[in-house]
């Protein structure tokens, strides 16, 4: 669909009559678009290249390193890109027990808890939000949004935080970012699009404003439900500035916090340092880092084509 | 969103919602005409506002309440005492910081840092939605939107970790020059860098997230304008000038006024991470400067001064920009989303 609007800056030719000859259809090109010249494909072919070279270099090396051997690393200087002699020892380092499995464990269950709760608490609000006829509905809608002005700031954030006994819990890593005004707009605004043939003819037989919440209105909001939660689960599984604020406990620490500490600062993991060498250093580094990326890799796939919409709902809209 | 039905014309869905706005209870009985009492109201809707409770008491406790904490800007607070019992000062806080130059140093570095970011960052996405909007091949074009979309959800730490391994003193590019008999640069802990530094990283993470509001923008351009400049003989590089740029500058002006309304908040999590490397005459920043002044030395009574002040200012900027757009035409942040 895109397809037909080009501006090619790189071509050089100008034919401004309209082609009178059929245009092939896998060309996708309107009649009167000039023929890209051969410089100009090449190079545009050249900078979609680099583009996308730019984003996958750095994650491949990251995970070829992670597979690496000692001599690997050492013959390749800093990254991997494919390993010659991969193993699993930097895994078997960071899982043999220590920081890393517990801090994965951590991350998964604040991940886990913290986009369940975030989700129940936006769909309530959002749904409750969503017709305008309800009482007050307006105010509370402006209550919210207004906080996309302004940002309390970090000490008196830390204040309730100490003040309310959530400092060093688990809770102080959800509850202080439980609902995005953001999501919150995507997800209304969506609701409101549905039809509203819907609720009458649900009011006609009877039905409840909860019930027509959870057996119409939520069954016909999967995609956005995923993509939202996805929002909320990427903010929880990257969770640093609350758990940087809020938790003074290294064991409670996630994910993100030992790799500040492993992986930046450079100390040297604790089962590493017991004795059992098995990795190079930096390899077990990397084995971190993929720990933290993969789970956002494999979900994102299935998630990636409803992007477009959701965010032009909460920008434009928003 | 594929399976759920088409959404009506705007125009449709207006003119029922005016209805639905008058007070008429929901039900069988729909035609009873008389107004509802605010108590019968309230019965009618206690669902939904019961829906509604937890949400509105996040943003008031999570984001109202915590404004009272600012107190602490105009007491020698000590967290033993508590608000009710430490020594007020009046603004003894404020000039306490105004006079330290640690805190014009982080102000220089926050108004800096956007600046470059603002240059050289904005136009990034820019560019990479015309290319993208270039590519012929369905499929190729989808493939790389895929691909640039992806670090947007990757979390800083990881981030300066990659960035770390490839610029970093051991990483692929000092490596690099070193093999070719160059010095070994470290961009990483090169202060007079550090605002490219961070700009390399911004658009590494967010120039494709950037292009989807432009692609949408690029979208909505009428096809038949591009035509039409063809047939009068306008090429490739006239139609990008006098077509496609005309068409999406509303978006970018309004893109560029919100951006210039976040002037005073540079990435705290990205900044905090990087700033011992280039140490804090680089790398201090508004944000971080109130983190290590009260979080970390207890000196809480300017870091929140600090904080106030660059709250005050940031939130005038925010809003100043929103009415400014909203004069140009444009739905501001808030204002389009009741819509």
């Amino acid at each position: 669909m895109l397809t037909a609007e080009k501006t090619r800056a790189t071509a050089r030719t100008t034919t401004p009559a309209p082609r009178p000859a059929p245009v092939r259809k896998s060309d996708g090109r309107p009649p009167w678009m000039e023929r890209p010249t051969r410089l100009g494909q090449t190079a545009k072919a050249v900078a979609v290249v680099v583009v996308v070279l730019a984003v996958a270099y750095p994650l491949v090396g990251v995970i070829g390193t992670s597979f690496a051997s000692q001599t690997d690393i050492i013959r390749s200087s800093g990254l991997v890109l494919w390993p010659d002699h991969p193993t699993l020892d930097a895994y078997r380092t960071i899982f043999t027990g220590g920081v890393v499995s517990r801090a994965l464990i951590v991350s998964v269950g604040i991940t886990v808890f913290g986009t369940l709760a975030s989700l129940l608490v936006t769909v309530g609000m959002a749904y409750g939000l969503s017709r305008r006829e309800v009482t007050g509905s307006r105010f509370i809608l402006m209550t919210a949004l207004f906080t996309m002005l302004f940002n309390a700031g970090i000490i008196p954030n830390f204040l309730l935080v100490k003040g309310l006994g959530l400092y060093d819990t688990y809770a102080a890593l959800v509850m202080p970012t439980l609902v995005s005004a953001f999501n919150l707009v995507v997800l209304r605004s969506f609701f409101m699009n549905l039809p509203e043939e819907l609720y009458d003819a649900a009011k006609v037989d009877g039905a409840g404003d909860f019930r027509i919440l959870v057996r119409i209105v939520l069954p016909l909001s999967k995609a956005v439900l995923a993509v939202i939660s996805l929002f909320y689960a990427v903010t929880y599984w990257n969770a640093f500035f609350n758990s940087l604020l809020y938790l003074n406990d290294s064991d409670k620490w996630p994910l993100p916090m030992v790799l500040r500490t492993y992986v930046l600062q450079g100390q040297s993991l604790d089962s590493a340092s017991a004795g059992e060498v098995l990795a190079p250093q930096q390899a077990v580094q990397m084995a971190v880092l993929v720990i933290a990326v993969v789970p956002i890799l494999c979900v994102y796939p299935f998630l990636q084509r409803y992007f477009t919409k959701g965010v032009l709902t909460g920008a434009i809209k928003g | 969103m594929a399976d759920t039905a088409p959404p009506l014309p705007r125009e449709k869905r207006r003119t029922r919602r005016k209805r639905g706005e008058e007070p008429a209870p929901p039900g069988p009985d729909i035609a009873a005409p008389h107004r509802l009492t605010l108590g019968q109201r309230l019965k009618r809707d206690r669902v939904m506002l019961l829906l509604t409770l937890p949400g509105l008491l996040y943003f008031v406790v999570f984001h109202y309440v915590p404004l009272l904490g600012y107190v602490v800007a105009f007491q020698d607070y000590q967290p033993y005492l508590g608000y009710m019992h430490s020594v007020w000062v009046g603004f003894a806080n404020f000039s306490a910081a105004f006079s330290e130059p640690a805190f014009w140093t982080a102000t220089f570095n926050t108004l800096e840092i956007a600046l470059v970011q603002l240059v050289f960052f904005f136009p990034v996405p820019i560019a990479l939605a015309l290319l993208l909007n270039s590519i012929a091949s369905d499929r190729i074009r989808r493939f790389v939107q895929s691909v640039v979309y992806l670090p947007h959800f990757i979390g800083w730490v990881i981030i300066v970790s990659i960035f770390q391994q490839i610029l970093g003193g051991a990483g692929v590019l000092p490596d690099f020059l070193g093999s070719m008999g160059l010095p070994r640069y470290d961009m990483m802990s090169d202060p007079d860098a550090f605002p490219w530094l961070l700009t390399l990283q911004v658009a590494w993470k967010d120039a494709g997230w950037g292009t989807i509001i432009i692609l949408a923008a690029l979208l909505n351009i009428d096809r038949q304008q591009y035509e039409a400049a063809a047939i009068d003989g306008a090429g490739p590089r006239r139609r990008l000038w006098h077509v496609t740029l005309p068409g999406i500058a509303p978006v970018l002006i309004l893109l560029l006024i919100l951006n210039l309304g976040q002037i005073l908040s540079v990435g705290f999590e990205q900044i905090l991470l990087q700033r011992d490397a280039v140490g804090p005459d680089a790398g201090e920043v508004l944000d971080t400067y109130v983190y290590y002044h009260g979080i970390k030395d207890n000196d809480w009574g300017v870091a929140a001064a600090v904080g106030l002040v660059k709250a005050v200012i940031g939130t005038a900027l925010v809003l100043g920009a929103n009415k400014f757009a909203h004069r140009l035409g444009h739905e501001g942040v808030y204002r389009g989303a009741d819509r």
